[in-house]
């Protein structure tokens, strides 16, 4: 093992150069399985450990990237009313939706474990693998089109705030992911609601407006372009006549299903070239995603069939009242819209902020499903729910676990 | 049963609800708000009929007396019971339980069902084996003297009582010191033929005293393994029920029905020995897994209830079979001891001899000659394994027990006082290129990201590497997916880590103890070292009461 010894031996001096050590820890531990062997206890461990988990989470995730990816651009062009096919100019699809999604997703990643980094060399710790899993899901429940100063600060918020405050990975109360998400949403509403910001590369999407293009898309990708002779970006394209930009959700509060199924079909939105945020809008690719965390037993089934019936049983109850057109659309259109099955595959089974219980995961998933549908269809402001709900539920997932724990303990005491 | 009312109740009046609001939106038809008012007005009703009825019976049945939880007295069928993961079916004597959760690890070096050639000459009891005994115990032998098996080597100055004897005879030869001058091992240089000491065995009907004093005396007493706590019980401290589990599901464990053969008179000797020792009931656990073989000796033991358990890996720990035939509370006190013990328990009554001998299974990936091995209890490990070992480059670690729950050895040590198997495994001293990503070698996981699960009967060469780091509590539910027990491990753990006494207690930390955790601790993502911290917790409840 040359290569082995040969990093060993750059091995910078933990006092020295604490940060400099736990960078060099983080990554020759995910190159190189330690040599620790047990000892008291048990003496042979199972192959799974929490960078296999979290490693599988994100594999789960990369169908959601890629479509993710290339549906930025895809919306992009539907708005110049241009390539309409979904797979129309794909290179230009393509490079523009990684000009997007790159920058989000180093950001994302240089700031969130940057301070990883530094906290856990500030406590001398070994880096924990949470972020990760954060790191791969932040750029997915984002416009497309967010500033990267604010993603940069909420990440900082919600990783600061939200997890190192109360003690790292495994530690904290609330979804970190969410909590990025729901700082923007308060500080920046701006820029994450409304009908203008889930199409990217416009400053708005009247008509008429001229697309915002830089150096990426005029320099760089139209020069590659050119010389293999394809079609390039025109920086005179500006949005269509007719355009709104609206999302499903925005249409459903407007008019009920009637007028979703006026600008969308139902299989475009359960295939997902729809407009939202970027890894939201596939329905068919996350469920394949969450399918592989059952299969996998990485996240809890129970979370996810209780969310399930819980929104179903949210729907029910709203159907019935039917007041506004929104409140009459039905459980399984209520699936094919917006971020719920996102929210319950990747967002609500996070264990750590969720119930630990076997019994207590149905009760939290089916709570998260019961107001995520209440929050998204009566409130006015904003017709989306999973992320507040989420957050709310995770503040009670501890009570949840409390009163099943308490039954157990009674249990026990009475048959004593 | 009240939480399913409230369930029913709640529904009722959502369903209520639901109709009444639907009503109001539609306000041209009064003729559907009355229709639904009627029939929320007659499924109301109708609930509270069950109900009235449901709880007629309940108080009905409280005044005759019977436990309404345990034997699910009325109408409704309680929805822990629709859903519960066992199934029980009562038939005569014998009971079957199917456990659903568990984990069977399969390992290469299986022992042969054969008996190989030993010649183990050093034998020693260590009192570091025994929980709860004072570190400084009083040694009654010198260095030079001889003794005859069942002659006393020690007793603990705390209870003087009840004698700690030799399991050979021979001449001691050593008297061990550790830190702080604690006693660790009083060695015995064997005879080339066995001498023992003869007692005058009390008859059965004697009464209770009697036997334990006899007991006590001739050193059987320590066979006995006290829960909770796992402590070898006071001198007056009689159990509440004796439980024996006939069959071991833990990774490379010998097979009782081979460890039985021959000994059929002694064992159910012995039975009938622990059913004068014990006001309740002796209980056998018997494998029930479909095509299992069990011994004559077990399916035919008398004088003692018999329970059939299937399922995987814990299922033949008696932690796990006390949990469902009568769990442990409060107060309470059972005795449980190994196959071998109650055959030396039946020997010493049907021929007044404390025969310490046992079958012990060598096993595991670095043993050249996989087998059985007659021998004493406290063999020496190194005289057990002598040339037996794999010689080759990579390091071999020796453990007294199982992988899961035994104790590593040197060659220069001891079997602990209660186990019948050794296993040797490889060290996993090594550096491993993206081994938690793609394993060079297949290990074992109870995790369905490796393909494992595809393949039940491969048999996995394991070593000690502990494959990752450790971390905080990251992933629920993984515990009690092996775990077949209602208990919730992790909330447990956490309970002794915050040294919440009336938690502990109250989550069931006296039904456990270190080996039925030890599937928990394998599986861990976290690598949580859970035997450990229970053993703390056990020791907090143990010292408060």
């Amino acid at each position: 093992m040359g290569l082995l010894q040969f990093i060993k031996s750059i091995e910078p001096d933990k006092k020295k150069s604490p940060f400099l050590h736990t960078a060099y820890d983080a990554f020759f531990t995910f190159a190189f399985t330690p040599d620790t062997v047990t000892k008291g206890g048990v003496h042979i461990r199972d192959g799974m450990d929490l960078k296999r988990l979290m490693f599988h989470v994100v594999m789960a995730l990369q169908l959601c990237y890629i479509f993710g990816t290339y549906n930025i651009g895809h919306q992009h062009f539907i708005a110049q009313g241009e390539y309409l096919g979904f797979m129309d100019g794909f290179h230009l699809k393509l490079a523009h939706g990684l000009i997007k999604m790159l920058p989000i997703f180093i950001v994302s990643n240089v700031v969130g474990l940057g301070i990883e980094f530094i906290s856990a060399a500030r406590k001398g710790h070994a880096v924990e693998e949470g972020y990760l899993v954060t790191g791969a899901l932040i750029p997915l429940i984002m416009p497309p089109d967010i500033p990267l100063w604010i993603l940069a600060v909420s990440i900082a918020f919600a990783v600061i705030i939200g997890k190192e405050a109360f003690g790292g990975t495994g530690m904290n109360i609330w979804n970190i992911a969410l909590l990025s998400r729901v700082f923007i949403f308060f500080a920046y509403p701006t820029t994450i609601s409304g009908d203008q910001v889930w199409v990217s590369g416009f400053d708005s999407l009247a008509p008429g407006t001229v697309a915002d293009y830089g150096w990426w898309h005029t320099g760089f990708f139209n020069s590659i372009f050119s010389s293999m002779g394809l079609p390039l970006f025109d920086s005179a394209a500006s949005v269509v006549d007719g355009y709104s930009g609206a999302t499903p959700l925005t249409l459903a509060y407007q008019g009920g299903w009637e007028q979703v199924t006026s600008h969308f079909s139902e299989s475009q939105m359960l295939w997902g070239a729809i407009p939202g945020s970027i890894g939201e809008t596939s329905k068919v690719l996350i469920i394949i995603g969450a399918l592989f965390l059952i299969v996998t037993k990485v996240a809890s089934y129970r979370i996810m069939f209780g969310m399930i019936l819980g929104a179903i049983g949210g729907t029910l109850i709203l159907n019935a009242w039917g007041a506004t057109p929104f409140m009459e659309v039905t459980w399984y259109q209520h699936f094919l819209m917006g971020s719920f099955l996102f929210a319950m595959a990747f967002m609500a089974t996070d264990p750590v902020t969720a119930s630990g219980t076997n019994k207590g995961k149905w009760i939290y998933g089916a709570l998260i499903g019961f107001i995520g549908i209440i929050v998204r269809v009566i409130n006015p402001a904003y017709p989306e729910g999973w992320m507040l709900a989420i957050l709310f539920v995770n503040t009670f997932s501890p009570l949840i676990d409390h009163f099943v724990l308490e039954a157990n303990i009674k249990k026990r005491l009475k048959s004593a | 049963m009240r939480k399913y009312h409230k369930a029913l109740l709640t529904i009722v009046l959502l369903s209520s609800t639901q109709v009444i609001l639907s009503a109001q939106s539609d306000k041209g038809s009064s003729g559907f708000l009355f229709y639904g008012l009627l029939g929320v007005g007659v499924l109301v009703a109708m609930a509270a009929i069950i109900s009235l009825a449901d709880n007629l019976l309940k108080v009905e049945a409280d005044k005759v007396g019977l436990d309404v939880v345990k034997n699910d007295i009325g109408i409704l069928p309680s929805i822990s019971n629709m859903i519960a993961g066992k199934t029980t079916n009562k038939s005569g004597d014998n009971s079957f339980t199917k456990l659903s959760k568990g984990f069977d690890i399969k390992l290469v070096g299986e022992a042969a069902a054969e008996i190989a050639s030993t010649s183990v000459t050093r034998y020693a009891i260590c009192p570091t084996d025994f929980h709860g005994i004072s570190p400084i115990p009083k040694v009654v032998v010198e260095v030079g003297d001889s003794v005859k098996a069942g002659d006393v080597l020690f007793f603990d100055k705390k209870v003087p009582e009840i004698m700690y004897t030799s399991p050979v005879s021979g001449e001691v030869i050593e008297i061990n010191r550790g830190e702080k001058r604690a006693i660790t091992e009083v060695v015995i240089l064997a005879d080339k033929t066995q001498q023992f000491k003869k007692f005058d065995v009390p008859s059965l009907v004697a009464g209770k005293a009697e036997l334990a004093k006899f007991l006590q005396d001739s050193g059987a007493w320590t066979l006995f393994n006290q829960r909770p706590f796992d402590v070898v019980p006071g001198i007056n401290d009689f159990p509440r029920d004796i439980f024996i589990s006939t069959f071991d599901t833990a990774p490379l464990a010998p097979d009782n029905n081979f460890v039985v053969a021959g000994k059929e008179a002694y064992f159910q000797k012995g039975l009938e020995v622990l059913a004068a020792l014990t006001d309740g009931e002796v209980h056998l656990g018997l494998n029930g897994n479909a095509g299992a073989k069990v011994a004559d000796a077990f399916k035919n033991a008398a004088d003692v209830k018999k329970h059939y358990f299937a399922g995987k890996h814990p299922a033949g720990n008696v932690g796990i079979q006390i949990h469902h035939i009568k769990a442990i509370k409060s107060g309470d006190k059972v005795w449980t001891l190994g196959v071998q013990d109650v055959i030396t328990l039946g020997k010493l009554f049907a021929e007044g001899i404390y025969d310490a001998s046992k079958l012990i299974a060598i096993s595991g990936n670095r043993v050249v000659n996989p087998a059985y091995v007659q021998t004493y209890t406290g063999a020496q490990v190194g005289e057990l394994l002598a040339g037996n070992i794999k010689t080759d480059d990579k390091k071999s670690r020796i453990i007294s027990g199982d992988v899961l729950s035994g104790k590593q050895k040197s060659t220069a040590q001891y079997l602990s006082f209660r186990d019948d198997q050794i296993t040797v495994i490889e060290e996993g001293d090594e550096f491993e290129m993206f081994g938690w990503l793609l394993p060079l070698k297949p290990r074992p996981s109870a995790s369905r990201t490796y393909p494992n699960f595809l393949f039940p009967g491969f048999k996995f060469e394991a070593n000690t590497n502990t494959h990752g780091e450790k971390r905080a509590f990251v992933v629920s539910g993984q515990y009690e997916e092996v775990l077949p027990m209602d208990i919730y491990p992790q909330h447990l753990m956490k309970a002794i880590m915050a040294n919440d006494f009336e938690k502990m207690e109250g989550l069931g930390i006296l039904e456990l103890t270190e080996e039925d955790v030890a599937l928990c601790e394998f599986v861990c993502t976290s690598k949580s070292p859970l035997q450990k911290t229970l053993r703390e917790g056990l020791d907090i409840v143990q010292s408060q009461g």
